[in-house]
């Protein structure tokens, strides 16, 4: 079975820091990471491949230092790697950076893709679907557990807000992860090994023949047209007194905001 | 980047000649890549979101390849759509939530607002889509359609999109919004804005939506000025439910199923959740943290959460622990929440924590630390004993309620 992760570096988050004044986040000295919920779909196809056999890939878009996330991967087990690492691919909202992907992952080839749940800097969790969408696979966003996996089909648990749901596809397809899917593994020592010396190759346009229209500022029908601070928070107030009079000072407030519906 | 203009169509340059270093953009870079020595320098992780530009009063930094937004006038008769959801035979809150907001950008484009209905025996639905304010239902009711898939529901709506060509189409940002949406705008080629939270027109008839982004820290407005249609999810609980108008009528149309064999099926549906755990419609939430210190303690936070009709969120620190499930989870690799009212206790607030619920709009936090950064999200802070606290607030409910 050939398996395709897709990784994607972002800021670590627990370093950032947003400026009081400005509202902006501040990275300086802030590493990257791999997105959080990539680290379980690197995990999850680790182990279908321990299961399966075959072989697993990650690819990437992002800029050059973006090879420090694949030498990671590579750490874990992963085979090797495809870097989509071009100045045309700069900008790109989630159909052009799906499009890209789904050029770069057809040149590695693949029967299972998977993705996480979302990316925590862009948030919008729809580089999944619609790189499934590209490659006309099935697929199933949210997923929870693996039930069942043959050569031919997936049966899998997906996540939602009131339960979940139960769900087999036919190979090739794709799925998105969410965090309680497995516990990610350590690197090994052989893996780090490994990492050091492997070359990563990377993708441009012409090596995935991708059409530099389609890829980038130039591919994406969205525009981000103006970003902004969030509104603080206009009311912060410290309710004080000993427990049974800071229990009564919140429940009328509450009151007060017309939040509780409990009389006095 | 680069800043060799000759070959690079796209980017993002600064114009050494007339930057004077002042440092502006630095500051309003969201993503803090701009480094300012003697003139601003871009660094890697620009997303050309343009901010910096606005920033500069010097006109030093441009943005060459980003297209302006154009005039779409034809488009306005297209109509509004809005996605139905129904799970279960039971139409999705947000639904309704999204026919209101769609009725008022139908009113302002002078455009007739649909709905687009899929499922199995779901055509009793119809009518509280009109009385909620469609003007047209359009229904696809088939057996093979009972239960929700990516594939066979994005068939059936990219269908319908291409044909009738619509202006504007929202969907609720749930777990089957945010997963088939993406799949249909793909499809169609066109562009989507994820987890709305403000939706407007602006003067060229344009859709302007605002969004979240890296866990709520910055918004961003976003419009797809060429393509068609212009699609947004909408994060629930956000837009108003307006007042349904009980036999209003409107257009019914039947869309027929013309697709079989199918890649995807839907085995089983599970609704295992009680409502103490269907944390994305709650009004109210108590979420416990390691504060708690056991499982046992929890039954405090379900006791509260019982007397409010709240339900019991987790931090990653109680999940970890086991003391809950993942599903109640709340932050960055758990659930985003945006209840009316959000009690965090025993929590300490860090960041991966504060990015799934910071939106709530009124929060409480009950924390014995004074410098837990809770309190500098919170409305009302209370700072003391979670166990002394918590049984007095409880008290508190009991009392007041006569019980
Ligand atoms: C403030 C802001 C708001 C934005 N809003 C939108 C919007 O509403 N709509 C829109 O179309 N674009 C939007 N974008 C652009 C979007 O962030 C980028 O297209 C980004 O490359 C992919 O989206 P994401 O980070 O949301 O990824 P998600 O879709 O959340 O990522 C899901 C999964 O896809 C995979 N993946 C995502 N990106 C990559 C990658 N580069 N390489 C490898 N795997 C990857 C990973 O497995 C990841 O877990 C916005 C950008 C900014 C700065
Ligand atoms: C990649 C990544 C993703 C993450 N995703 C998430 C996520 O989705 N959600 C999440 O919540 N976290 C997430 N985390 C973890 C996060 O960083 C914190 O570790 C976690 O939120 C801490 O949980 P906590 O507040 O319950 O525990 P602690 O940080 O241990 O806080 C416990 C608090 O309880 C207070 N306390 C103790 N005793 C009492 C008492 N008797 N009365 C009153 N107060 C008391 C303490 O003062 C303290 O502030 C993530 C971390 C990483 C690295
Ligand atoms: S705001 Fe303009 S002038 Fe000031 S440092 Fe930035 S580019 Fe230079
Ligand atoms: S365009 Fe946006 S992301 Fe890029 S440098 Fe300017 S402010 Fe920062």
């Amino acid at each position: 079975m050939r398996i395709v992760v897709c990784i994607k570096q972002v800021p670590d988050a627990k370093n950032v820091k947003l400026d009081e004044k400005t509202y902006t986040l501040k990275r300086e000295g802030v590493e990257s990471i791999i997105n959080p919920f990539d680290m379980y779909a690197l995990e999850e196809g680790l182990r279908i491949k321990e299961k399966m056999g075959g072989a697993m890939s990650v690819i990437s878009m992002g800029p050059p230092q973006t090879d420090s996330s694949h030498r990671e991967a590579v750490s874990y087990g992963v085979d090797d790697g495809g870097l989509l690492s071009h100045r045309a691919f700069a900008g790109a909202d989630t159909l052009a950076t799906s499009k890209t992907l789904a050029h770069g992952i057809k040149k590695i080839g693949f029967d299972l893709i998977i993705c996480g749940k979302q990316a925590i800097d862009g948030d919008t969790a729809q580089v999944g679907p619609e790189l499934a969408a590209h490659l006309g696979l099935p697929h199933v966003s949210f997923v929870r557990k693996v039930l069942e996996i043959t050569e031919q089909s997936l049966t899998v648990e997906r996540l939602m807000d009131d339960g979940y749901d139960v769900v087999r596809m036919l190979f090739p397809a794709l799925m998105t992860v969410v965090k309680e899917i497995n516990l990610p593994r350590m690197p090994s020592l052989k893996g780090k090994m490994r990492a050091k010396k492997i070359e990563i190759s990377a993708w441009g346009p012409a090596e995935i023949g991708l059409d530099d229209t389609q890829a980038g500022l130039a591919g994406s029908p969205t525009k981000v047209v103006k970003v902004f601070a969030p509104q603080p928070r206009s009311k912060r107030e410290l309710v004080v007194g000993d427990p049974a009079v800071q229990a009564a000072s919140l429940l009328d407030r509450l009151t007060d905001d017309g939040i509780l519906k409990i009389s006095r | 980047m680069n800043q060799d203009t000759n070959q690079t169509p796209t980017g993002i340059f600064v114009d050494k000649d007339k930057c004077t270093g002042c440092g502006n953009c630095a500051d309003a870079c969201p993503f803090g890549v701009i480094l300012v020595e003697e003139t601003a320098g871009i660094g890697e992780g620009c997303n050309l979101c343009g901010a910096c530009v606005d920033a500069c009063d010097f006109d030093a930094i441009y943005i060459l390849g980003k297209k302006e937004a154009t005039l779409t006038g034809p488009d306005d008769s297209r109509g509004v759509w809005v996605y139905a959801e129904q799970r279960e035979r039971v139409l999705a809150p947000v639904s309704m939530e999204l026919l209101g907001e769609g009725r008022r950008l139908a009113d302002i484009l002078g455009c007739p607002l649909s709905a687009v209905l899929l499922g199995h025996q779901v055509a009793g639905l119809a009518d509280t889509l009109f009385a909620f304010g469609a003007d047209v239902v359009y229904l696809a009711d088939h057996p093979d359609l009972a239960g929700f898939t990516d594939e066979r529901y994005s068939a059936v709506v990219t269908e319908l999109i291409t044909e009738h060509q619509p202006n504007i189409v929202l969907a609720g940002a749930t777990p089957v919004g945010r997963s088939f949406i993406p799949h249909v705008a793909a499809k169609l080629g066109t562009g989507l804005t994820a987890d709305c939270t403000g939706l407007d027109i602006d003067a060229q008839h344009l859709l302007l939506q605002t969004r979240p982004a890296f866990g709520g820290n910055i918004m961003a407005t976003i419009v797809c000025p060429e393509r068609r249609p212009q699609m947004a999810t909408v994060r629930p609980r956000v837009m108003k439910r307006p007042t349904p108008q009980p036999g209003r009528k409107g257009q019914l149309v039947q869309v027929a199923l013309n697709r079989s064999g199918f890649k995807t099926n839907l085995m089983e549906v599970v609704q295992e959740l009680s409502d103490q755990v269907n944390l994305a419609e709650a009004e109210i939430i108590v979420t416990g943290g390691r504060g708690l210190q056991s499982a046992k303690n929890f039954q405090l936070i379900y006791e509260l959460a019982g007397l409010l009709g709240a339900a019991v969120g987790a931090s990653r620190g109680a999940v970890d622990a086991e003391w809950l499930s993942y599903a109640h989870q709340i932050g960055q690799t758990g659930k985003t929440v945006n209840p009316k009212l959000y009690i965090a206790v025993g929590v300490s607030g860090a960041v991966q924590h504060l990015v799934g619920m910071q939106s709530s709009d009124v929060i409480v936090a009950i924390n014995n630390d004074p410098h837990a950064p809770i309190f500098n999200v919170a409305t009302y802070g209370l700072v003391g004993d979670l166990f002394e606290i918590v049984p007095a607030l409880i008290e508190g409910i009991k009392a007041r309620m006569g019980i």
